[in-house]
């Protein structure tokens, strides 16, 4: 099998699993317990590494643009730049990379050493359908835990960016909150939200599917482990720039 | 006279009635648990089963020996519905499973109990747990569910382990474990693939006896997927019965009866090269089976 098939063989095949997986949610049983102990694990275990990675990136943003910005005579600008460089790309971007190194391939890991150990044949041959019980209530979650981390970073790293630009540069603090203002719109609210929601399903399709494609014993986890985060964090790079100039059309920002 | 000719006539449709009822019950228990017919599976160019036809009869165990890479464990896969064969049927009590849909695959697996070669329990619920997957998959409330989970674990005398992990547990404990959860709900299907590999003696023959009380005690048919002799010994040689003191006891073949319900089959790439008895196994003449009972 060559490369190209190869690639849309595993495109087919991660498409049909998210709609499979999609399709559970609205059947009986529900795993809603399931499903919470997944936000819980996605959501609340993530919180350290976005709040530090969305404070310090805040934050070394004022560094990098406040002598450009002082050299035009703009900065009073840095909390415009910060604020709209967060909510619309470094946000969910970089929150959608921690997550995908975190989660995703613990999601990839746990099943694939599922798969190794029979346990998810066990579970077809007891009756329960993989899919709804362990793919399911782990997109959802992340459907549900990506966009609220993203938030979070967000306000973080403008927090971050504040506290820099008050304390080392001796910007004004109402200067930059004013900048912050102005910055934000509707639009980049929303699509601060919409990005997070297409990262969280290719980050949990991909490592689902990597994880329960798992072949080759202890050592074939580790590869699936490795290629479930090296996939996501591309496709979300390369999701990022179309899903980017597909809201500017959208959202008429263009 | 006429109560007489009453009476006769009752006794006459009582008998036509029980008749009946032996008639029906044969008739079903003629179906086979499992047939497969002419199934061919190969992955790209490797053929895993070529042509394969057997049938397991209700109340049946059917030994399947034979080496690594033979397409053993395959057959317990296509039971099941986990793979599907390329060619051929795959018949469960009568129907025809081989086209069926995951949805539909899920109803047919909930009358079959699996015992996997390691146990494949699920290393984060307990044992408790794990022997109740099914019953909480299927929302029996929790007071229905302890019973039936203590009832199938004392099946297997694991009761005191009913709260450990399965990380706790020894090789054969887990492997029994992994027989508890596979009969509850009291499956009349079972498939066991390899489940003494690797054990101690004295274990692989505990696991055995399980086998066979569930042949000779509960009327289940299986298929015992091995490469183990000493299985087909203790298999095909013993039976299970409840002693006076109301304890389940072994006989040996022989002994006081001489029908055990058990046949080998014997495989070899993916083609059947024996089928029958143990005795007509061991009195074969094909150099592979010979070398394959005498172990060099």
């Amino acid at each position: 099998m060559n490369f190209a098939t190869r690639g849309l063989l595993e495109l087919q095949e991660t498409t049909l699993l998210a709609a499979r997986a999609f399709r559970g949610l609205f059947k009986r049983p529900r795993y809603i317990p399931e499903t919470i102990a997944q936000m819980d694990a996605i959501g609340v275990g993530s919180l350290t590494i976005i709040v530090l990675t969305g404070f310090f990136t805040g934050g070394v943003l004022t560094v990098q643009t406040f002598p450009t910005l002082k050299s035009y005579g703009a900065q009073s600008q840095t909390g415009y730049l910060v604020a709209i460089s967060l909510v619309r790309e470094l946000g969910p971007v970089l929150c959608a990379l921690m997550v995908t190194g975190r989660v995703g391939s613990a999601i990839s890991a746990e099943l694939g050493s599922m798969v190794v150990s029979q346990q998810i044949d066990a579970m077809r041959a007891l009756g329960t359908d993989p899919v709804r019980k362990l793919v399911a209530p782990r997109l959802l979650a992340l459907l549900v835990s990506l966009p609220l981390l993203t938030v979070l970073a967000d306000v973080l790293g403008i927090f971050g960016g504040w506290v820099t630009a008050v304390l080392l540069y001796s910007v004004s603090s109402s200067v930059f909150i004013s900048a912050v203002r102005d910055a934000i719109t509707t639009d980049d609210l929303i699509g601060g939200v919409v990005k997070p929601l297409v990262f969280s399903l290719i980050i949990g399709t991909i490592a689902c599917r990597q994880g329960l494609s798992t072949e080759g014993g202890t050592v074939g986890v580790g590869r699936s482990t490795t290629r479930a985060v090296v996939l996501a964090s591309i496709v979300v790079i390369i999701a990022d720039y179309f899903l980017a100039k597909a809201l500017q059309v959208i959202l008429g920002t263009q | 006279m006429s109560t007489e000719i009453h009476t006769s006539a009752s006794t006459i449709s009582e008998q036509a009635a029980e008749s009946t009822f032996h008639e029906v019950d044969d008739r079903e228990r003629a179906i086979p648990a499992i047939e497969f017919r002419d199934v061919l599976l190969a992955f790209d160019d490797r053929v895993i089963l070529n042509k394969l036809n057997f049938k397991v009869m209700k109340g049946e165990t059917k030994i399947i020996l034979g080496g690594s890479g033979g397409g053993k464990s395959t057959i317990i896969k296509l039971v099941l519905g986990l793979l599907k064969p390329d060619e051929g049927q795959v018949l469960v009590d009568g129907e025809d499973i081989t086209d069926f849909s995951e949805e539909r695959m899920m109803h047919v697996r909930k009358k079959i109990g699996m015992v996997f070669q390691e146990g494949a329990l699920f290393d984060s619920l307990s044992v408790y747990d794990n022997v109740a997957f099914r019953l909480h998959e299927q929302g029996v409330p929790e007071d229905e569910v302890e019973p039936e989970v203590r009832r199938m674990l004392r099946f297997v005398s694991l009761e005191d382990a009913i709260d450990k992990m399965p990380i706790e547990l020894s090789g054969g404990m887990r492997r029994r474990v992994g027989i508890a959860r596979a009969l509850v709900g009291d499956p009349k299907i079972v498939l066991f693939d390899e489940p003494t590999a690797g054990l101690d003696p004295p274990t692989a023959r505990t696991i055995c006896e399980l086998a066979m009380k569930l042949r000779d005690l509960e009327d289940v048919s299986s298929i015992f997927v091995t490469h183990e002799m000493n299985n087909l010994d203790y298999i095909c040689s013993e039976y299970a019965v409840v002693g006076e003191d109301g304890k389940v006891v072994f006989e040996r073949e022989g002994e006081r009866l001489c029908l055990i319900n058990s046949k080998v089959m014997m495989m070899r790439e993916g083609k059947v090269i024996f089928s029958g008895t143990d005795e007509s196994l061991r009195r074969a003449e094909d150099p592979y089976i010979q070398r394959f009972l005498r172990g060099h």
